[in-house]
């Protein structure tokens, strides 16, 4: 009998979790169906008694279960009395300890959210809990131009990397964060007031278009090029669409600013809060702009977020526009993203259109609806298992997959302890919070 | 120590609440009315006259007058009661002129009153009023040492006077490290220090206490409105509200209850569930934290399932709003319950955090909290379970004035 040494029992868990990291990952390889539960494709109508087959961290089919024929052999997972849906696509948030709107400055588009986002947060961890398999984390709104923001697949990854999603041109996917209103404001060489918010950030958009025309010209001659400008670079693809402006912005005013800006220079937009959208819905819809809307339990807590109103989700998407909501965790809490959709519907939205909205619609929004946002062969195998109704108070998340691998498991008690709170659920540091206090209390 | 504290309860009462606006007469119809304190009545109806509920039955065991406004709603339960708030203290715009919960000026300033400072017309009064709101305990919120004196009102767009229940609530204090004062000659600069500046100032006041009740006027002390709001503190007549969120500093303040004999309301808790024995024991009640509070700094262990924690030791709570400093400027009790109730409590106990468990730790049981014949007549109307997210709180009625009937 050889002796369990400390050192050996050490070696042994390790070997463990090796082995059990192994099969984690060849259990997404295989084919694997999902039987039983309601499935909320969102690209269809709800299918009772369904069948999600999952194969390569992909989805290889999706219906009910007479006409869907699973192969004989492969593993079922009962989710008899659970409801399935697409992961949730959160369009802004705050998680992973992202650094706040550095106020050295009010533009700085070569700031990129990436490079300070600890995978390790906690708040990462809650956003898993709430059903989030796709976040898009930013900046701040302490600035014009806060930098550029990083569309992350909520993995069970060790590093920023493996949380990453490439876009086609190979880059890291990310958007850049704007935003205008009182948040920007302050002492120079901050803004003062709105029109000079405007007229700093028509300045630096036509210097990237100086930059992007003088890159045309060189033809790629060494000797004529300019010199790299990490900022206008940056700048260059959002001119060029490759990068899409999400752009806080909550009075009706100032939302109309933002469509001025984005009409003169042609860039891809998502107007980000929308408090007063509904006051210029036609005018948004008629810009073809998609909105992601946050709801906040009470109005006010500053002056241009005086007139937010729960109904804005429902008038949007009444008024045709494309209409997703979001955290802004820290602001609300990611394992109640869901709530935030139902409260959209408690004022007026439709039930599809508020599923639509925490999912699809922010694929769409972070160019990523051909792999994530609607259950659907082809795509990834995000998804959700509730316990009852998307939209009720007394609905838990249960389990959480991203591209068929559990992330989230509510009967761990690890997971549980995240999901509920409770002892050891915190984080051993004080958190960092999103705009808070930036700048004084009037904020 | 009750008795004389229900004594000055009833002499703080500013006004009594019948006017001239309160006369209405109403039938309030429900499917289900939770009336809290006889059970939960099918097909029945609340009859109101003169601000005052009148009788509450089955709808065949009332005779509803020909001459009384009737109004049907699915869900009716007693109007909410916030627990703790600092709504209409810190208004909706959340810019220095509408922001007077806290003043940091000095550690220790128990003469403050909330009361001087409530604007009933803010928005945030009248938005939480539409999701069946009827009463606010409200004043400073946490963040200095002692802070002032909160206050209940109930959340009628009436005129302070009239609106009033009591004028004089409790103490608040807070204990840890939300309150202590930033900059190196501030104090307290640590926990330690903050319980030894409130010991010290307690026994300033136990000192004046004595004094004060001298026969011989001369060596009675000046009136030191200070000292005489401590006093009422000593006495049991004003309790202490102490928000305070670590496990440490629950018991530092439990030690300090014990050796002042003070009646304190236990604030906040965010680490109860690690000293339920020692709460239980003290017998003194509880305003948790909002359910939905934000998870950091000394609130970060705070758990959805306290409430359901609370309950099962027997432990009698209510469930607050708190104070938020940003955005939402306030939290909803309605919501909160909501999530307590999808987190172990019961709806009737989740329901009881936010009606007659705050009568009861508020000392108002007489007046509001439940559906009962002689009550207050403020009730929450809904279109369905109110916790769901998707109902509508489709009206409220205060004093028997039905207020808002714009479903939100």
């Amino acid at each position: 009998m050889s002796h369990a040494s400390p050192r050996r029992i050490g070696w042994l868990i390790l070997l463990l979790v090796f082995v059990s990291e192994i099969t984690q990952t060849i259990a997404q390889e295989k084919l694997t169906a999902f039987v039983g539960g309601t499935i909320i494709p969102v690209a269809a109508d709800p299918i009772e008694n369904g069948v999600l087959l999952v194969e390569h961290g992909q989805i290889k089919a999706v219906g009910s279960r007479a006409s869907t024929t699973i192969p004989a052999g492969t593993p079922t997972i009962d989710f008899t009395g659970r409801v399935i849906m697409p992961g949730l696509v959160d369009t802004h948030s705050h998680i992973g300890q992202v650094a706040l709107a550095d106020k050295s400055s009010p533009i700085h588009p070569d700031v990129r959210a990436f490079d300070s986002v600890n995978v390790r947060d906690a708040s990462i961890q809650r956003a898993r809990a709430g059903g989030i398999t796709t976040v898009n984390i930013m900046p701040g709104s302490g600035t014009l131009i806060g930098g550029q923001t990083v569309y992350l697949k909520l993995r069970r990854g060790n590093t920023i990397d493996d949380l990453m999603i490439k876009t086609k041109s190979g880059r890291v996917a990310g958007g850049l964060k704007m935003a205008n209103g009182t948040n920007p404001q302050g002492e120079p060489p901050f803004p003062g007031t709105r029109g000079k918010a405007a007229a700093l950030v028509r300045e630096k958009f036509v210097a990237a278009q100086d930059y992007r025309d003088k890159i045309a010209r060189a033809k790629a001659d060494p000797e004529k090029m300019p010199a790299r400008d990490l900022s206008l670079e940056t700048l260059v693809e959002v001119l060029n669409g490759d990068r899409v402006v999400h752009h806080h912005t909550h009075r009706h005013d100032d939302i109309m600013t933002v469509l001025r800006l984005q009409k003169e220079f042609g860039f891809r937009l998502v107007l980000q809060h929308v408090s007063e959208g509904y006051k210029v819905a036609q005018e948004i819809a008629a810009a073809k702009v998609a909105c992601s809307v946050i709801v906040i339990d009470s109005p006010g807590g500053k002056l241009e977020a005086r007139d937010m109103d729960w109904k804005t989700g429902g008038v949007l998407e009444r008024a045709g526009v494309v209409v997703g909501f979001h955290t802004d965790d820290y602001v609300t809490d990611s394992r109640l993203f869901l709530r935030s959709a139902a409260l959209g519907v408690r004022s007026g939205m439709s039930r599809p259109g508020a599923l639509k909205a925490v999912t699809q619609a922010g694929a769409v929004m972070l160019d990523l609806q051909e792999r994530v946002g609607t259950l659907e062969p082809g795509k990834d195998a995000d998804f959700v298992v509730l316990s009852g109704d998307p939209f009720s108070v007394y609905t838990d998340v249960v389990e959480t997959w991203i591209e068929g691998v559990k992330v989230f498991d509510r009967s761990d008690p690890a997971d549980r302890l995240i999901a509920t709170g409770g002892y050891g659920s915190g984080n051993p540091r004080t958190a960092h919070l999103c705009c808070f206090n930036e700048g004084g209390e009037t904020r | 120590m009750k008795s004389s504290f229900l004594n000055y309860l009833a002499a703080g009462l500013l006004v009594g609440l019948v006017t001239s606006e309160a006369q209405a007469q109403l039938a309030i119809h429900g499917e289900t009315i939770h009336t809290m304190t006889g059970g939960v009545l099918k097909d029945a109806v609340v009859l109101i006259k003169g601000g005052k509920i009148e009788a509450v039955g089955t709808k065949s065991s009332i005779q509803v007058p020909s001459n009384y406004q009737l109004v049907s709603a699915k869900v009716v339960v007693p109007g909410l009661i916030d627990a703790h708030t600092t709504v209409g203290v810190s208004g909706l715009l959340n810019q220095k002129h509408d922001q007077e919960q806290l003043d940091k000026t000095s550690p220790m300033q128990p003469e403050l009153r909330a009361v001087d400072s409530y604007n009933s017309l803010d928005p945030l009064v009248d938005f939480v009023r539409s999701l069946g709101v009827t009463t606010m305990h409200t004043g400073h919120g946490p963040g200095a040492l002692i802070s002032g004196q909160t206050f209940v009102v109930k959340t009628s767009p009436s005129t302070l006077e009239l609106s009033t229940l009591n004028a004089a609530t409790t103490l608040a204090c807070t204990f840890g490290p939300g309150a202590l004062s930033s900059g190196k000659d501030k104090a307290p600069g640590t926990v330690s220090k903050a319980m030894a500046m409130l010991r010290a100032e307690l026994l300033k006041a136990s000192d004046y206490q004595e004094k004060i009740k001298k026969a011989d006027l001369e060596k009675r002390p000046n009136r030191d409105l200070h000292l005489e709001t401590l006093q009422r503190a000593l006495e049991g007549k004003q309790p202490l509200m102490i928000t305070v969120q670590r496990h440490q500093d629950i018991l530092a303040v439990l030690r300090l209850a014990a050796e002042f004999k003070l009646k304190i309301i236990l604030d906040g808790v965010a680490d109860a569930s690690l000293v339920l024995k020692e709460i239980k024991a003290s017998g003194f009640p509880v305003i948790l934290h909002p359910t939905m509070a934000r998870p950091s700094e000394e609130m970060e262990n705070l758990s959805f399932e306290t409430a359901a924690k609370l309950q099962k030791e027997g432990i009698l709570f209510a469930i607050q709003s708190g104070f938020e400093s940003y955005v939402p400027k306030t939290r909803i009790i309605l919501f909160e319950a909501a999530a307590a109730a999808a987190n172990g409590l019961t709806f009737a106990e989740a329901l009881a955090s936010i009606t007659i468990n705050p009568a009861k730790i508020l000392g108002l049981t007489e007046r509001i909290g439940s559906i009962a014949p002689g009550k207050d007549a403020d009730l929450a109307l809904y279109d369905g379970d109110p916790f769901e997210y998707t109902t509508h709180c489709v009206g409220t009625v205060i004093s028997g004035v039905l207020n808002s009937s714009q479903a939100r």
